[in-house]
């Protein structure tokens, strides 16, 4: 099932792209062949095309998709093991009873951070990568897709440890920690099954939808998800300079999590010098300190996220406003 | 290696340029690559070495044209060159800088048959 891109469902909507080659048959009844041989004639063509056009598309569509069913998406970045997956499961064991959440979870192979995620009661949807070192827009297009129909629809994912996405070979680990995808237990049930399609239920209608990225501080960085905000995750056993060594993903970062505070007693790293280095590539990155471990510092982060929610739902508020004005003044 | 996605991208460009446009054999391709863009050349070159293969860019040629850094220096209110994200102002030491121009990544022109 694809609504995003219509790419393997023969229904899809035009527009959309094909996967590969597909053999398809030509239904020609002339020739082919030519009788005489062309000049091969060499020309110039101006294309001045952006090589991520592409993926910018995919992640306006999966933008317009958050508009209609979720509140905020943010796009979490860091280096593996920075604690990531961590911080996500004290979120929403913060903010889980209030508030719908979603998590999109990017690795390489296993399904282990998504089973991590449902054995807190929200759903997850799991993307491997296989050799891929970063999310892109059509990927999480699809897993979107997923979470916001099959959530809605109360759809239990097939397999015990939930479904994977992506072209690695689908191999879960461990045992499965909760039955595949399952709507949190805060969401009302729908009452009746909602049409297929993107006119269906509204799982995270005003929530927050997470997106994990693949750990690597490099290659996530040029591809927009259609999130709101991309979060960069820096713990302090990695060192301060970390946004010296990697500008790109702090410049592209609107927020910067030093994670794992706790720790600092015992290592070297200098919180300071660490924020002036992240500034010196993103002048207007904002900074919170916290422990997902521990706790530390959780407040701070909430607070950021009401903030970034609340803002966005004003944004949109505004939006249909002015819409329901301009309709007003039609109807005079 | 996300260059190797950048340059499946900028193969698929071609393809999709040789349906529109009708021609069958890439011959020269202009990469224009930001200064501040998030690629590496080099290793993009090597990618797209790999990926055209079997394609109607098997032949091409590669040409990266390399686009300066540009900013705004908030301080100062002026426009300044910036050659990496990590450069302070040129005037006023800063880092207050806005960046303008220079992480695009664009196929520009292709030269065909």
């Amino acid at each position: 099932m694809c609504t995003t891109c219509g790419c393997g469902n023969p229904d899809g909507p035009p527009g959309g792209h094909h996967h590969g080659d597909e053999g398809h048959d030509h239904a020609h009844d002339h020739d082919h062949g030519h009788a005489h041989d062309h000049e091969a004639e060499t020309r110039r063509i101006a294309v001045e095309q952006a090589i991520l056009a592409k993926n910018d598309a995919y992640a306006a569509a999966n933008r317009a998709l958050l508009a209609e069913r979720a509140g905020l998406a943010l796009n979490l970045v860091s280096s593996p093991g920075s604690g990531k997956t961590t911080l996500l499961v004290r979120t929403i064991a913060a903010l889980g009873d209030d508030l719908a959440i979603a998590v999109i979870e990017g690795d390489q192979q296993t399904s282990q951070d998504a089973d991590r995620i449902r054995a807190t009661g929200v759903p997850a949807v799991q993307i491997n990568t296989g050799k891929g070192c970063h999310l892109d827009a059509h990927m999480v297009g699809h897993a979107m897709e997923q979470l916001f129909v099959e959530a809605a629809t109360g759809t239990d994912l097939p397999g015990s440890s939930g479904r994977v996405l992506g072209r690695a070979p689908q191999r879960t680990t461990g045992t499965p920690a909760s039955p595949g995808l399952r709507a949190s237990p805060n969401l009302p049930a729908p009452t009746r099954p909602p049409p297929p399609g993107r006119s269906g239920a509204v799982p995270l209608e005003n929530g927050i939808l997470f997106i994990e990225n693949v750990g690597n501080l490099v290659c996530p960085a040029p591809f927009d998800l259609g999130e709101a905000h991309k979060v960069v995750i820096l713990s302090v056993t990695e060192g301060e300079d970390k946004p010296l060594k990697y500008p790109d993903m702090f410049a592209a970062a609107d927020l910067m999590v030093i994670n794992k505070v706790d720790l600092l007693p015992y290592v070297e790293f200098d919180v300071a010098r660490c924020v002036e280095y992240a500034r010196r590539c993103n002048h207007a990155i904002e900074v919170l300190q916290l422990s997902a471990t521990t706790g530390a510092g959780m407040d701070g982060w909430l607070a950021w996220l009401d903030r970034e929610r609340r803002a966005l739902l004003a944004e949109r508020k505004a939006a249909l406003q002015a819409k329901l004005s301009a309709l007003d003044a039609e109807l005079g | 290696m996300h260059e190797m996605s950048l340059a499946q991208g900028v193969v698929r460009i071609l393809e999709e340029q040789a349906v529109a446009q009708r021609f069958t054999i890439v011959k020269t391709v202009w990469l224009e690559l930001g200064a501040l863009s998030h690629v590496e050349p080099e290793a993009l070159a090597f990618c797209f070495e790999v990926v055209a293969r079997d394609t109607v860019a098997s032949e091409a040629r590669l040409e990266i044209l390399r686009t300066p850094g540009q900013g705004w220096c908030m301080a100062c209110s002026q426009a300044i060159p910036v050659a990496t994200r990590l450069d302070p102002c040129p005037h006023c030491g800063g880092y207050q800088i806005q960046v303008t121009a220079g992480d695009e990544m664009r196929v520009k022109e292709l030269e065909v048959e």
